[in-house]
């Protein structure tokens, strides 16, 4: 922290756009000077680019799939054969395996993450900036990889990849683990990157407990990748080593244990699944905080039960196996221990709920996603303690219930959180507002679309309708119908999303440094911010103190007050 | 700002933005050296995690199938060669003494003795491969490389080289029901030597003999070899005794050595030893499987001991060239951490491995 440059800013900023005209995305011209890029900013949009297209190719087989599933309950239309069940069969595990490993887990940590997580600690980049790139080069080589997958005979493993039939399939399942290899060095990076960001380069005056939540969240998720990938990464050597060496370590035919893979995969997917969902919770507290305008309700709580979920996410993983001949009391206890799980993702909510209560509440676009996410991630939670219940997980074991259930969490929560965060980071990234009408009416299609598609998939799944099926009995056919209708009005709002987007870049009004008023370091920077991030060093403070930013008009955004912030703090020490 | 910005081909967070006061190895990201050196370290320490919890997949793996198919294990780990295993094990833990002495000179500053360091703990490297690389050689005559290429693999029930198997079953047996002998010898405490009074210079002789009748598929005899492990272990001074000798020895002393064998084995003479025929129909058809995970783990090791020593190149090549100094030596700090995991790794794959009883 420089003093000098204190005292001639102590009046503030935020008035004006940052000094100069110059910032991250024109700084340098040239395809190289993105390729090559060294700069967190810019790497994140690189991320981003890549992860949307990804998201687009999933999402596409989604819809492809669901239409699949319309046009059974028509069968003149379009009869079923082995070769229709075949491309199903393949459509569901592309679906999956694209999704999970290339949109889910990098979604929120390589995009918003990269882009923001320096910012908020008032830092000039993440500590290995070199690795940084190296993860999106990994990312892009594993991309291709499942490219080569999508020409090469695709793959019908679905995204789990369980032996033995992974290992008899006559689809690419080399290039797609391989794939999948690559990508889990794509997101060991990131999260060794963002350990020690967090660890070595916080500002003066910003300790653990002053650190903004997302940092909090982005933490434990890094500590999942960086200890569940490597696991990931062995299994799926043992699993290629299978197919092309035929060692025989998981096939039951040559002395192996199917059940092991399992294992396996589940010690590294379960713990997956707090990557995905971690971060878009971290998402969801900054929110929060900044849209009713008051510090989070039990800040410590909300930032130790994220650690404690990466814990305990570890410890899980037997859920997935309660049908896969495990002992009754290995059973009971991953169910127990399941069942504790659910104690600190609700102490989340009731927290946020608590941080909304009394508060200012600003129905902005990114709240509304907030408050999506609450309403999504409760129904999916609780049924998943549902299913952590030995009794009803037998029952519902592979049903549409289940199908449901990670669906709310996955989609609903993650992509709420995910969408939310990138419409309240969007002036930062780009220095441009949307169209708040078309952002709601799509969050609105978004949000009844999901719930369309997934919530009669609950029903579908309690009246037993197994999922990864081709087919279906009759008396599915209306939920089916329900479901595959839902989600074309999904689709709709998500494409609804994506022209917003791009009619900000292209004709959206300059946004203000700080469009919102929250306090987190990266408002106290330029949108979009220079190169360097910050010109002067930022100001630490409480991270939800906002009583010093106050509203100008005349530039539709929030000035700094330095001096009434310093009074603030001095009284919050006391 | 604008003079900056003339920098175009600056791709991101070059030298354009590098503060005055930093010296040229601080990045600019960082405010000082000691914030660089323990991002970096910290860095390895968390990657080191993610390798542990890598090889944590294998080790666990091994544990499963170990606890299995105890038998297998047994019968299959006759195949490897404890010389050789051990003899990596020194060449390795001796490289990482180098390393470890290496990263001391460079915070010494002591250019010379660093190069030196480096250049011995690359010879380390190369020095395990190539002994690696003789031990794969042995299970390639053998057959015993993993998957549909072993020996002992079986298709729909029956044996898929059943020629490849007869003799793999031979040499293996034939390795067992002489190594027994020696394992249970060394069993008693590891003062199973003194008993029998082989004095210990003659370990090497005794060695080098084991290492000849055993390829001669001469099973009695091959006992000699885990004497001299029970020699070596007995007495670290000696180490150095079970290398190969240089030259070959008298064959003279062939007698001596079956002397010697025959009195050590004459207490117990075929205990637990397994042979092919002591294992069920359902083990036979998996001792592959003990070979996929002996290549699985090894392998990986291998790869990981080759990225190391590509890493040591690297330093050495950064040395050479004047980078490190006794202000700037976190490459070689950060370096060493990895050799050393890599040695420590192997430190659990021998035993667990070559030293099964």
């Amino acid at each position: 922290m420089s003093v000098i440059q204190d005292q001639v800013k102590v009046s503030g900023y935020g008035g004006q756009q940052g000094p100069g005209e110059t910032n991250y995305i024109n700084h340098s011209k040239g395809i190289m000077s993105w390729l090559l890029t060294l700069d967190h900013k810019r790497i994140g949009l690189m991320y981003m680019i890549a992860v949307l297209t990804a998201f687009l190719g999933g999402g596409l087989c989604a819809i492809a799939l669901r239409t699949m599933l319309y046009m059974r309950s028509a069968p003149d239309v379009a009869p079923i054969t082995t070769g229709t069940q075949d491309v199903y069969n393949q459509l569901f595990t592309l679906h999956g395996a694209i999704l999970v490993f290339m949109f889910i887990i990098p979604a929120v940590p390589a995009i918003l993450g990269n882009m923001i997580l320096p910012l908020m600690l008032g830092a000039k980049d993440v500590a290995f900036p070199r690795l940084n790139l190296l993860s999106w080069y990994c990312y892009m080589a594993g991309a291709t990889f499942f490219l080569f997958v999508l020409l090469s005979g695709g793959l019908d493993t679905g995204w789990t990849f369980y032996t033995p039939y992974s290992t008899s399939t006559s689809t690419s399942v080399a290039a797609a683990t391989m794939g999948a290899f690559i990508l889990g060095f794509s997101s060991i990076l990131t999260g060794l990157n963002f350990i020690a960001t967090i660890h070595m380069l916080r500002p003066a005056g910003m300790g653990w407990f002053r650190m903004p939540l997302f940092l909090w969240a982005l933490y434990a998720t890094s500590i999942i990748q960086v200890l569940a990938t490597p696991v990931l990464a062995i299994t799926l050597m043992l699993l290629a080593a299978e197919r092309i060496l035929h060692v025989g370590i998981f096939d039951p035919a040559l002395g192996g244990d199917p059940v092991l893979f399992q294992h396996f995969f589940w010690f590294y997917s379960h713990p997956a699944v707090y990557i995905m969902i971690l971060p878009g919770m971290g998402i969801i507290s900054e929110l929060m905080a900044t849209f009713c305008r008051r510090q989070v309700f039990g800040y410590s709580f909300i930032a130790f039960s994220s650690i404690a979920i990466a814990l305990l996410g570890f410890l899980v993983w037997g859920h997935h196996m309660y049908t896969s001949g495990q002992s009754a009391m290995t059973n009971a206890i991953f169910s127990l221990i399941t069942f504790s799980v659910a104690i600190p993702s609700a102490i989340k909510i009731f927290n946020w709920l608590a941080t909304m209560y009394k508060g200012s509440i600003s129905l902005a676009t990114p709240m509304l996603y907030a408050l999506a996410f609450i309403w999504l991630f409760t129904i999916g939670g609780l049924t998943g303690v549902f299913l952590g219940a030995l009794s009803l997980d037998i029952m519902a074991h592979d049903t549409y219930f289940v199908v449901a259930h990670f669906h709310y969490v996955m989609v609903g929560s993650m992509l709420t959180s995910f969408i939310g965060g990138m419409y309240y980071w969007w002036p930062k990234m780009f220095g441009k507002m949307y169209n708040e009408t078309v952002a709601k009416v799509a969050w609105f299609l978004i949000f009844f679309g999901f719930n369309l598609t997934f919530f009669i998939q609950f029903i579908a799944g309690s009246q037993g309708m197994p999922r990864r099926y081709a087919d279906y009995l009759p008396e599915f056919a209306i939920y089916h119908q329900i479901s595959t209708l839902g989600s074309y009005v999904l689709a709709i709002g998500l494409f609804l999303v994506l022209y917003n987007w791009i009619q900000s870049l292209v004709s959206g009004p300059k946004a203000p440094q700080n469009p919102w008023g929250g306090n987190t370091l990266e408002w106290h920077t330029s949108s979009p911010p220079p190169h360097e991030n910050f010109i002067e060093d930022p100001h630490v403070t409480e991270p939800y103190e906002m009583r010093a930013w106050d509203y100008d008009e005349s530039i539709d955004g929030y000035v700094y007050d330095k001096a009434k912030a310093i009074e603030l703090d001095k009284q919050s020490q006391h | 700002m604008s003079n900056e910005q003339k920098h175009t081909g600056d791709t991101g967070h070059g030298d354009n933005h590098h503060p005055p006061d930093h010296p040229a190895h601080l990045a600019h990201h960082f405010e000082t050296p000691e914030q660089q050196f323990e991002s970096g370290k910290l860095g390895m320490w968390v990657f080191l995690a993610t390798e542990v919890l890598m090889f944590g997949g294998l080790f666990c793996a091994y544990a499963i199938y170990r606890g299995n198919h105890q038998d297998v294990f047994l019968y299959g780990y006759g195949a490897l060669d404890k010389m050789w295993g051990a003899t990596n094990t020194v060449v390795l833990l001796a490289s990482s003494l180098t390393m470890a002495w290496g990263v001391r000179a460079a915070q010494k500053g002591q250019q010379k003795l660093l190069l030196t360091m480096l250049f011995l703990t690359f010879m380390g490297g190369v020095g395990f491969m190539c002994i690696k690389g003789v031990e794969y050689k042995a299970k390639w005559d053998h057959n015993l490389f993993p998957g549909t290429m072993n020996a002992f693999y079986y298709e729909a029930g029956q044996p898929k080289y059943p020629e490849k198997l007869e003799h793999a079953i031979e040499f293996i047996d034939g390795r067992n029901s002489g190594g027994n002998s020696g394992g249970e010898v060394q069993g008693g405490g590891g003062h199973g030597l003194l008993d029998a009074d082989v004095p210990y210079d003659e370990s090497p002789a005794i060695e080098h003999d084991a290492q000849q009748v055993g390829h001669d598929g001469a099973g009695h005899i091959v006992s000699a070899s885990p004497v001299i492990l029970t020699a070596s272990f007995g007495a670290p001074a000696d180490m150095s005794t079970i290398k190969p000798p240089a030259s070959p020895a008298d064959m003279g002393v062939n007698d001596a050595v079956i002397d010697h064998a025959g009195v050590l084995t004459t207490p117990s003479a075929e205990h637990t030893q397994v042979l092919w025929r002591d294992l069920s129909s359902a083990e036979q058809k998996k001792v592959h499987l003990f070979f996929g995970i002996y290549f699985m783990m090894t392998g990986l090791h291998g790869l990981h001991v080759l990225i190391g020593m590509i890493l040591i190149a690297w330093l050495f090549w950064k040395a050479k060239k004047g980078a490190f100094n006794k202000d700037y030596f976190a490459p070689v700090d950060i370096g060493g951490l990895y050799w050393h995991l890599v040695d420590l790794i192997w430190i659990f794959l021998f035993p667990l491995l070559y030293l099964i009883h």
